[in-house]
This record gives C-alpha cells, sequence and structure tokens, in this order.
C-alpha cells in the first residue's frame, strides 16, 4: 500500500510539473501576441498621421481629397434610395433577400443564408445602411436602458469579424427578440473575414427590434482603421463594383453608433474605457458624428478671407505631440518643402488650457500629469504650418471646444485599466489613456454608477474583472489571436445588477483539443509572428550581438543576447524563457546568435533592393499597404508609377533611408510588371513576404 | 581562487535572471509580486518538481507573517536560489516514472482502465481536481480502445517537454 500511495505521489507530482510548464508555455504565447499587436498599433497611428499630413500640405488635394472630405457626394439621401432601389437583383441570385420594414422573416433568411457562405446582394446592403442611419440617427450619444421590462439583458463584447463566434453566442443564448435583449459593445469588424456579415446581422436586428437591440461605437468603427485591419480590404473583395459606396456608407453609419450606453442608471458601458476627463454631460451633449476618426484629418475648406496668401493647416492628432511635430518639421525641411531658416515660424505649438476643468486633478497642459516627454499626448497641442504663396486654400481656425470633444471619444473608445492608480496616456495604443482605480472609483461616484463594463482587450478566460470588481472586461471573439488562444464569454444582466458569466470556445475540431494540443498551435503560431519580427531587425540585432562579440566567435551569453534583443525590439518579453525556442546553443551553453535568423528567407529578393532595403520595406509593409490603399481612390489594386514615386520618396525620407531618385525610378519600372504606367501594389507587398523554411519542407 | 568565485557570481547572477524571467510572467501588476496561488507554477517552471507537500514547506518560508495572498520577489529570490543551487526537487526520470505506472498496473497487463487511474489520482497521495484528471485522460487514454497504454503515455510526454 506504501508502494501505491508513493506511486501516486511521484505521478502527480510529474504531472503537475507538466501543466505548470504548459502554463507557462500559454502565458508567454499570450505576452508574444499582445506585445506585437500593441506595438504594431501604436507604429501605425503614428505612421499613417505623418504620412497623411504629407500628402496632404504637399501633393495637394487631387491626390487624397477623397480621404479629406469624403462627402463630396452631393446627392441628398431621397435620391441615393432611389438610386439603390433602381439596382437589379438578377433571378439567379441565391441569396436572402430583404424588403423593408424588415421582420424577423429577413433576419431569420440572414442568419440562414449566412452559414451557407451566401454574401448578401450589394443592392440591400447599401438599403440596410441607409435604414440603419437613418435610424442611428435619431439616437443619443448615450443611451438609457432598463432591466425593470425584461428579464435579462445579454452585453457581448469584441467580435472582429468572427461570424462562427456570433453564431454560437445565438445559439447559446437564442436569438435577439422583445424578450432577449443584446447590446454589443464594440468593435464588430476587422481582422476576422466575416465582418460584413456580421454588421449585417446586427443592423438587421436593430431595424426588427428597435428597442432591444443595442450597439455601442468601437475604435474599429473607424474608416482608417479598417484600411489597416482588413475590413475594407474585405468589402473590396466582396463587391468588387459597390465596394467604394458601401465603404462611404458605413463611415457615416458607423460615426452614428452610439457611443455609450447605460443600464438602470447604475452600470456604464464603452467600449475602451474612460479618462479622469471623462465628462458624461459633454459626451450626451456632442455631435458625435463629426467624429468619423479616431485620426483627425485637417479640413479641406474655400475659403473667402482677403488673407489667402498666408493659410495655415490646423492639425490635431494625440498622437503626434511635439516629438512628432519636431520630426515633421525636419523632414520636411530636409526635403526642401520649407525652408530651414524661417522668416514666418514654420512650426509652433499652441498649448491650450482646458477652460472646463472643474477639479483640480484634471488634466492640465505639460506639467503634473505629463512630464516633457510626454507632452506627445498632449491634446491641445496644435500644428500650424503657414505658407507664404502656396496658392492654396486651407481653413482656418478650428475651435479649441471641438478638440476636447474629439478626446472625449477617443479616451472612450481607446482607453484601457490598469492597476496602478493615476491615468496616464496609453502610449501603447497611441490614443487614449490608462486608467487606475482611483480614476474608476472617481467617476463611478461622481454619476452615482456602481460598475463599469467595458471590451477593447483580449481576455483568455473570454472576460476579466479589475479594479476591485468595479471594471469588468467583455471579450467575445474566441481564438482570437489563433486557435486555441482564449474564450469568448457573454454577460447576462438583470434587475439585480449582478453580472453572470457565460464562456465558449469556437472550434474547428469535432473532439475537445486537449489544453496540450491548443497551446501548442497557439505557442507554434506566436514564435512564428516573433520570429518574423526578429527577421524585420536583423541588421539592427547583428549590430548590437557584434557589439558584444568583440573576438566575432558567433556566440555571445545568454545575458547579453536578451538585453541586445529586448533594447532593438522592444517588446518587453520573457526573452530567457523563450530563448531555447529562438535559437541554438552552443556546446558552451552560450547563444548561437546567427541561429534565429535561419529558419527564415524572403521569398522573391528584387534586385534593384538591398537586403538592408529588403528588411526595411518587410518591417513596414503593413504601413505602406495603408498608404497605398488611402491613395488607390478607387480600390482597384493599382496605382500610378508617379504616385509609387511620391510614397516612395515619403517613406524613405521618414525612415532615413538613403535612396536616390534613379533607383526609386529602376524600383518601379521593375515592378510595373505589365509596363502599363501602374503599378499593381499587392504584388509588390508580395514580394516581402517572409517564409518560414520549414513550413516549405513540410509542404 | 579568484576566477572559480568569478565563475560562481556569473553562475548565480544567471539563476538569478533566469528567477526574475519567470517570476515577471506572473507580476500582473509590475510590482513584484505575484499571487500566492501561481508560486507552484512559477516553481515548476523553473525545472523543479516538488510535490504538493514539498511546496507548502517552501511556501512557509517566503510567506509574510500574516499571508496577503501575495508573495514579495525579495522574500521569493534568495529561498528560490538556494532550491535551484541545490538541485532539490529534481524532476523523476523516465524509468521511475513508468515503474509508478507500474505499480498501479498490478495484473502486469501493460495498460490500465480510465476507471481504475481515475480512482487512484482522485482518491490516493495528493489527489487530482477534476479538471487535472479530465486533462490527462484526454490525452492518456486511447480513444480506440479505451484504455491508458502508460509506457506509450510516458513516452509520448516525455518527448513533449522542451
Amino acid at each position: 500500500y506504501g508502494g501505491a500511495l508513493k506511486a501516486a505521489i511521484l505521478i502527480q507530482q510529474w504531472f503537475r510539473r507538466y501543466m505548470a510548464r504548459l502554463e507557462i508555455r500559454r502565458r508567454y504565447t499570450w505576452s508574444i501576441f499582445q506585445s506585437i499587436e500593441y506595438a504594431g498599433e501604436q507604429d501605425q497611428l503614428q505612421v499613417s498621421s505623418i504620412v497623411l499630413l504629407f500628402f496632404t500640405v504637399l501633393s495637394l488635394p487631387d491626390l487624397i481629397s477623397h480621404v479629406l472630405d469624403p462627402n463630396n457626394d452631393f446627392m441628398n439621401e431621397e435620391a441615393k434610395l432611389a438610386k439603390y432601389e433602381k439596382i437589379e437583383v438578377p433571378d439567379s441570385y441565391a441569396g436572402p433577400r430583404l424588403s423593408f420594414p424588415l421582420t424577423v422573416v429577413h433576419t431569420n433568411a440572414l442568419l440562414s443564408g449566412f452559414k451557407q457562405q451566401q454574401t448578401l446582394h450589394p443592392r440591400y446592403v447599401l438599403q440596410l445602411l441607409h435604414e440603419t442611419k437613418k435610424f442611428l440617427k435619431h439616437m443619443p450619444n448615450i443611451i438609457h436602458l432598463s432591466t425593470t421590462y425584461t428579464r435579462q439583458i445579454t452585453v457581448c463584447g469584441d467580435l472582429h469579424g468572427k461570424l462562427d463566434d456570433l453564431l454560437l453566442i445565438f445559439y447559446k443564448n437564442g436569438l435577439p427578440s422583445d424578450e432577449n435583449p443584446y447590446l454589443f459593445n464594440g468593435d464588430f469588424v476587422d481582422r476576422g473575414k466575416k465582418s460584413m456579415e456580421i454588421i449585417i446581422i446586427l443592423f438587421a436586428f436593430l431595424l426588427v427590434y428597435p428597442n432591444n437591440m443595442h450597439l455601442n461605437r468601437g475604435n474599429h468603427e473607424d474608416y482608417i482603421m479598417n484600411l489597416r485591419y482588413g475590413f475594407t480590404k474585405e468589402v473590396m473583395q466582396k463587391y468588387k463594383t459597390h465596394g467604394r459606396e458601401i465603404l462611404q456608407l458605413l463611415q457615416d453609419v458607423f460615426s452614428f453608433l452610439p457611443i455609450a450606453t447605460i443600464i438602470d442608471n447604475k452600470v456604464l458601458i464603452v467600449h475602451g474605457g474612460i479618462s479622469d476627463f471623462t465628462d458624461l454631460d459633454v459626451l450626451a451633449s456632442i455631435e458625435r458624428h463629426k467624429f468619423k476618426s479616431a485620426l483627425r484629418l485637417p479640413k479641406l475648406n474655400t475659403d473667402d478671407s482677403p488673407d489667402k496668401g498666408k493659410k495655415r493647416v490646423q492639425f490635431f492628432s494625440q498622437c503626434i505631440g511635439v516629438g512628432g511635430l519636431n520630426k515633421i518639421q525636419t523632414t520636411f525641411q530636409s526635403n526642401g518643402f520649407l525652408p530651414s531658416s524661417n522668416n514666418c515660424s514654420s512650426f509652433h505649438t499652441k498649448q491650450c488650457k482646458p477652460c472646463y476643468s472643474k477639479e483640480k486633478d484634471v488634466m492640465t497642459t505639460g506639467d503634473e500629469h505629463h512630464p516633457p516627454s510626454q507632452t506627445l499626448f498632449n491634446p491641445s497641442a496644435i500644428l500650424e504650418v503657414p505658407f507664404l504663396d502656396s496658392g492654396i486654400n486651407f481653413v482656418a481656425e478650428e475651435p479649441i471646444r471641438e478638440e476636447l470633444e474629439w478626446k472625449q471619444i477617443v479616451d472612450l473608445l481607446w482607453s484601457d485599466p490598469k492597476n496602478q492608480n493615476g491615468c496616464i496616456p496609453n502610449s501603447f495604443r497611441g490614443g487614449g489613456c490608462y486608467f487606475g482605480p482611483d480614476v474608476t472609483l472617481r467617476l463611478l461616484k461622481k454619476y452615482n454608477l456602481q460598475l463599469l463594463i467595458r471590451s477593447h482587450e483580449c481576455k483568455q478566460d473570454g472576460y476579466e474583472l479589475c479594479h476591485d470588481g468595479k471594471v469588468i472586461t467583455i471579450f467575445s471573439a474566441s481564438n482570437y489571436y489563433e486557435e486555441g488562444s482564449n474564450r469568448g464569454a457573454y454577460i447576462k444582466l438583470g434587475p439585480d445588477l449582478v453580472p453572470r458569466f457565460f464562456q465558449y470556445q469556437v472550434s474547428k475540431y469535432t473532439r475537445r483539443l486537449t489544453i496540450q494540443q491548443s497551446v501548442t498551435a497557439a505557442e507554434g503560431s506566436a514564435l512564428k509572428s516573433l520570429r518574423e519580427k526578429l527577421y524585420a531587425h536583423k541588421t539592427d540585432l547583428i549590430a548590437a550581438f557584434k557589439d558584444c562579440d568583440k573576438n566575432n566567435t558567433g556566440r555571445i551569453s545568454t545575458s547579453d543576447w536578451a538585453s541586445a534583443v529586448e533594447s532593438v525590439l522592444h517588446l518587453d518579453l520573457p526573452w530567457r524563457t523563450l530563448r531555447s525556442r529562438l535559437v541554438k546553443l552552443g556546446p558552451d551553453g552560450n547563444v548561437d546568435y546567427l541561429s534565429c535568423f535561419e529558419d527564415l528567407q524572403i521569398e522573391r529578393s528584387i534586385k534593384e533592393v538591398t537586403p538592408c532595403l529588403m528588411e526595411t520595406l518587410y518591417r513596414y509593409r503593413t504601413d505602406l499597404e495603408i498608404i497605398f490603399n488611402i491613395i488607390d481612390k478607387d480600390h482597384s489594386g493599382l496605382i500610378s508609377i508617379e504616385e509609387f514615386r511620391q510614397t516612395w520618396k515619403l517613406f524613405s525620407s521618414h525612415l532615413h533611408i538613403p535612396i536616390d531618385d534613379e533607383a526609386i525610378d529602376d524600383l518601379a519600372r521593375s515592378i510595373d510588371y505589365n509596363k502599363d504606367g501602374s503599378i499593381d501594389f499587392n504584388e509588390f507587398l508580395e514580394a516581402f513576404r517572409v517564409v518560414h523554411k520549414l513550413d516549405s519542407k513540410e509542404n | 581562487m579568484a576566477e572559480e568565485r568569478e565563475i560562481a557570481e556569473a553562475m548565480i547572477s544567471e539563476i538569478h535572471k533566469k528567477i526574475t524571467d519567470a517570476f515577471d510572467v506572473f507580476d500582473h501588476e509590475y510590482n513584484k509580486t505575484v499571487d500566492v496561488r501561481e508560486i507552484g507554477t512559477i516553481i515548476r517552471s523553473l525545472g523543479c518538481c516538488p510535490s504538493e507537500g514539498e511546496l507548502h514547506d517552501i511556501l512557509a518560508e517566503i510567506e509574510d507573517e500574516e499571508p496577503t495572498g501575495y508573495i514579495n520577489f525579495d522574500r521569493f529570490l534568495p529561498t528560490m536560489t538556494k532550491v535551484l543551487m541545490e538541485r532539490r526537487y529534481r524532476p523523476i526520470p523516465e524509468d521511475v516514472l513508468l515503474q509508478a505506472f507500474e505499480v498501479l498496473d498490478q495484473e502486469k497487463k501493460g495498460y490500465l482502465m480510465p476507471e481504475q487511474l481515475t480512482k487512484f489520482m482522485s482518491e490516493e497521495g495528493e489527489p487530482f481536481t477534476q479538471e487535472e484528471m479530465e486533462e490527462m485522460l484526454s490525452a492518456a487514454v486511447d480513444p480506440d480502445k479505451n484504455v491508458i497504454l502508460y509506457k506509450d503515455y510516458v513516452t509520448m510526454m516525455a518527448v513533449e517537454a522542451p
């Protein structure tokens, strides 16, 4: 018997160690996904805003006027509707057919149609969006709901185009109806491949059950985000002829989505979070539809003022701030777009005190809350760029109030909670704040609330509580990073306002994966992404490694390796724990630092491009893609050689890559595969896809 | 002599960094504390294989007099360093593990029935939770024959661990 007891303990002890190691792998897999995701977001917002400004100032309205002034099209609403009604739906079309007003017959048809992989005909899409916009226009910014008439409200978080998750929720929890109200807390689109289907379903239910179906706006209900995170692409692929019109209409629809919901005057629900600046009264009064994107763009205006010769562009960006402004100035000067010594002072930032502050600890300018290095996020930094003789008309002043209103909204849609007290700018995301438990308490107390429900962050279990239970994060896209990475969840809230959580996970396997299988799958994917990151910074990394390897042995200590990697990548990951998965060890226990690049190669090389440039292109692939997409007004996938050259010039000066005009021309010509003066930029970007050699060996 | 000391210091320094890395993974608030319930995972991830009883002993050393539910890094580091330097709680070799399974297989059939293993693991020694039991069964039970071929299981698990 003693033997059996000992045997049992041995097995249990060994198994628990095994599970612990799985848990560590799961954790760092998670850290990898999150840090890469946030690093990408931060990069993207920074680069895009600089780029857009550059284009606005230099390339003049033509290039991106359609972005600056999206509603060039002056048809009124009735005329548009009539136009949609004229779109013919062929008899051969087998998908769902809609007629208005919508009924439950239509929502059922949509659900079953989408389950069978059908696509809704563009005419119905346009009509649906039109009706949705009409409906949303009458909604207030903050919706007030009550649980007294219904038993429970179901609150769902981010879906990000994962239709399977939505269908699973409906399966487990029932379809929306007057007896079964739902609130979806933003981020319906981007990343997943069925964003269109999700919003069609959500909007349809919105029209059928206007009192019991509610939607909050998320930070991805934003056309600039959509350019980067896949929704624009999805729409253009599914709707080649009408895609652009659908996207235009969606911009409006998104901007009319309510930004917050309050249940029973006690529970506040917003997509991102709050800041110590959040003022629900101001929020209730804003004209929310003016804010189409978190990324503010300058407005173009015909201005008849007498002082035409000396106009100024005002450009607000929470992401640029003082550091960014200086960068732009240098870029412009080095390109000859601005004289280096200015009679008219080229840039100055005007810092304004918010004039509404009620409490002392509301953000002021540049001091207690924002030490100089952090004025990057000063909401009131205004860039003014005077032009002496441009002959271009730009708008004059924008009221400060609008800037503050914009910040109210961005804080609501972009902020994240943190565990320490205080409120600091959210440097990871480049927008919104990190808010601590004190900020939550203060806000809840101020408005006599008891709970804040938000989404915006992926959580392994689908939900997470923080701030002593006063803040709940709810996230409804399971397997967000990778198959097996996390569960999704939803909350049911009854009149007692005690949240009940329900979790689920979509699986493409019929048998439930063991923890070990799902961890291994997710880990594989995370490590792949991480290796690509390493590869993208190869030159800088090798330089850092060689610094520690004076004798050129090809090996350095683990310690040195970890410090070097962190100093180049800035990802704050447990490099020692990850080491064995990323590099080979020599017999003396030291790291063979070149081994982490062995497995990867860039698929097709363009001979005009040096390896270093190749690497840079690979790193900024996504940003280039965004810019190309912005320039490509008709979303054809093609841009002209001239446009390509301009983009290239901007990029190379922004990134300080020395490349002369001739080299650019060579590059452009070599990419113009069919010699017709236009470049298929998707093909161009494909050239920078990194291949993992092990994968291709397996294939 | 001085060189030996240098090497020893370097080794300790590396151990410290390893421990810090593992600790940081669970330090969600970035204030050098972790939830006490995660200590077992941290220790095991550093290569140790303590039983639950041994884990309790370690905790007794590092917890504050009045347990707060959190463990401070300052108390964790010295204890853990000693554990690693003394090579305590080493994992059992594969053949010993196999023998442990064989003890359960009194009839020497070469396999165990799921119910047998479940009863044993959930009642004897330091019993499994339901979750732990399910996880072991999901990987160990041969889906066709509905038995646990423990030799194969042990071999497979040994290969998995990086």
